[in-house]
């Protein structure tokens, strides 16, 4: 184990509350530097109110976490400055092109002036976007956005990067394209990932550890090897799954979701 | 080096409406039909009827600063929705998680509706001199003239700003916008005096910022009206200043909530 402040992600106890509705539960779990990390659920289940949480985006009721070393709640500038994070909605600027995309925010994060052209070139070409890095963004397809917003998350070297359900709404091949590229990453940079997303294939590629999450806590944590072999000789990660959701019933399941999200906008 | 970085993160966020408005200059032509209609037809018919007194100077004249400044707020005002939907799309969010300040990022809107504005205004200065209206187009009066513009839509948009965080939504932002839009319209010295308002409209006019937007810009553009300037230029700014500085202040603090 990690001294306490050398991990990447360390989460201890978070809570969110959105009116009487308990989003996020208790959740604590850590990562290590240059380590992927999945937070496996259903929809509904927590895992994006936990990502906005340890983004600063979304103040926890209680709990407390440090991010690269600095402290959520006491030191979020610091924290800011050294994560990345695209979220779930496909969110480059369909107005700009990717190329101007990615300059709004190697302004934003302080990306030395002299290294801004080559850095946003390199990071264009290695999401295999270099092509179309003077196309408008509205003319790119889902894939190609979702790849721009992981270039611009990395443009500044975070130490640790948030990917909220990064496939969601991508088309297989598109998906497949994602994941290659998260590869390649894993294996260049030493940020660490922290992911969402309801895909087990895509936890399992990408991830060693994963949590599933349920109900706003997390059911169960470990590799998927570990967890399928504590269930079965013969069981699949599916089966994982399907163990520790079971219990939000599928019908019950978009109702939490929207009844999450109704609650998240109208108690802000 | 916190200043420089500061100023670099205000021109990231104003300088993404420069590069739009150059990729796609198509909706400067159609805001550009409200001016026209304005002041070729309510000028006119308003300059026709001598209804208002507005001294020496003609009514076409007197009015060109007071559209030429409707324009940047109609501009201003609907910036609020542009913040909504960059919240629907997640843009707000990805702003929000950089290290920027959040008065680096409210200041760039700002700025950015002001680049906006700034063509508006020029379309408009253009369509006074075609109509023959005398313009001071002196170096001196142009560059002040862009320094109003700036700081109007900047004050205005902020205003929007802060309406959006509240509201959320784009339709209730629309109903809202609307309403706001008027009162601070006619509630100021834009196509008439104050002098012929009643009492308690001449004192919403003397709260709104518009008025001393106007009354700047009829200063430096318009030639020997002083009789119509009962403010002076160095209150104008003065007072636009001291608005854009309080609203900065509180949209910076808001803006997080609209992430929620």
């Amino acid at each position: 184990m990690l001294p306490p402040g050398d991990f990447a992600i360390e989460a201890r106890g978070l809570t969110r509350d959105f009116g009487k509705l308990r989003a996020v539960d208790g959740v604590s779990f850590s990562v290590a530097p240059g380590e992927s990390f999945a937070l496996l659920g259903r929809n509904g289940a927590g895992k994006t109110t936990v990502i906005k949480m340890l983004t600063t985006l979304l103040p926890p009721t209680s709990g407390s976490a440090r991010i690269a070393g600095f402290d959520l709640a006491g030191e979020s500038a610091q924290v800011r400055a050294s994560i990345g994070y695209v979220p779930q909605a496909l969110s480059a600027d369909g107005d700009l092109t990717g190329y101007e995309n990615l300059l709004v925010f190697a302004g934003l994060h302080g990306v030395p002036r002299a290294e801004v052209r080559q850095r946003i070139d390199e990071a264009l070409a290695f999401m295999g976007l270099a092509a179309f890095a003077h196309k408008l963004v509205k003319t790119y397809s889902g894939g190609m956005i979702r790849r721009l917003e992981i270039a611009q998350s990395t443009l500044h070297r975070p130490k640790v990067l948030f990917l909220d359900e990064p496939t969601v709404g991508l088309d297989p091949v598109a998906r497949i394209a994602v994941w290659d590229r998260l590869e390649r990453l894993q294996a260049t940079s030493r940020s660490a990932i922290l992911l969402t997303t309801h895909y087990l294939e895509e936890a399992e590629r990408l991830c060693a550890r994963v949590a599933i999450m349920n109900a706003g806590r997390i059911a169960a944590l470990g590799s998927p090897a570990q967890m399928k072999a504590a269930l079965g000789p013969d069981a699949t990660f599916e089966d994982v799954f399907e163990r520790f959701t079971a219990g939000s019933a599928e019908a019950g399941d978009y109702d939490e979701a929207s009844r999450t999200r109704s609650a998240a906008n109208s108690h802000a | 080096m916190r200043e420089p970085a500061f100023v670099r993160q205000v021109l990231a966020v104003a300088g993404m409406e420069v590069r739009k408005l150059r990729h796609d200059p198509t909706e400067l032509a159609t805001r550009a039909v409200q001016p026209v209609l304005w002041l070729a037809i309510f000028g006119q018919a308003m300059a026709h009827a001598h209804a208002l007194d507005t001294g020496s100077i003609p009514y076409l004249d007197y009015l060109v600063p007071g559209i030429l400044a409707q324009s940047v707020l109609f501009i201003a005002i609907f910036n609020g929705i542009s913040v909504i939907w960059e919240r629907d799309l997640g843009i707000v969010h990805k702003f929000l998680v950089s290290p920027a300040p959040r008065t680096a990022l409210v200041l760039g809107k700002a700025l950015g509706a002001g680049a906006r504005a700034l063509v508006q205004a020029i379309v408009v200065v253009l369509l006074g001199v075609a109509l023959g209206v005398d313009l001071r187009l002196a170096p001196g009066a142009l560059a002040g003239t862009v320094l109003v513009v700036i700081l109007g839509a900047a004050v205005f948009s902020t205003f929007s700003l802060i309406i959006a965080c509240i509201v959320k939504t784009r339709e209730r932002f629309m109903g809202i916008g609307q309403v706001l839009t008027m009162p601070l319209f006619f509630a100021s010295n834009a196509i008439y005096p104050t002098s012929v308002m009643p009492g308690w409209v001449r004192a919403i006019a003397k709260a709104n910022p518009l008025t001393y937007q106007i009354d700047a810009l009829r200063e430096l553009l318009l030639p020997a009206h002083s009789a119509l300037s009962p403010m002076g230029l160095p209150l104008d700014f003065a007072v636009l200043a001291a608005a854009l500085v309080i609203l900065v202040i509180v949209s910076a603090r808001i803006y997080p909530r609209i992430a929620i």
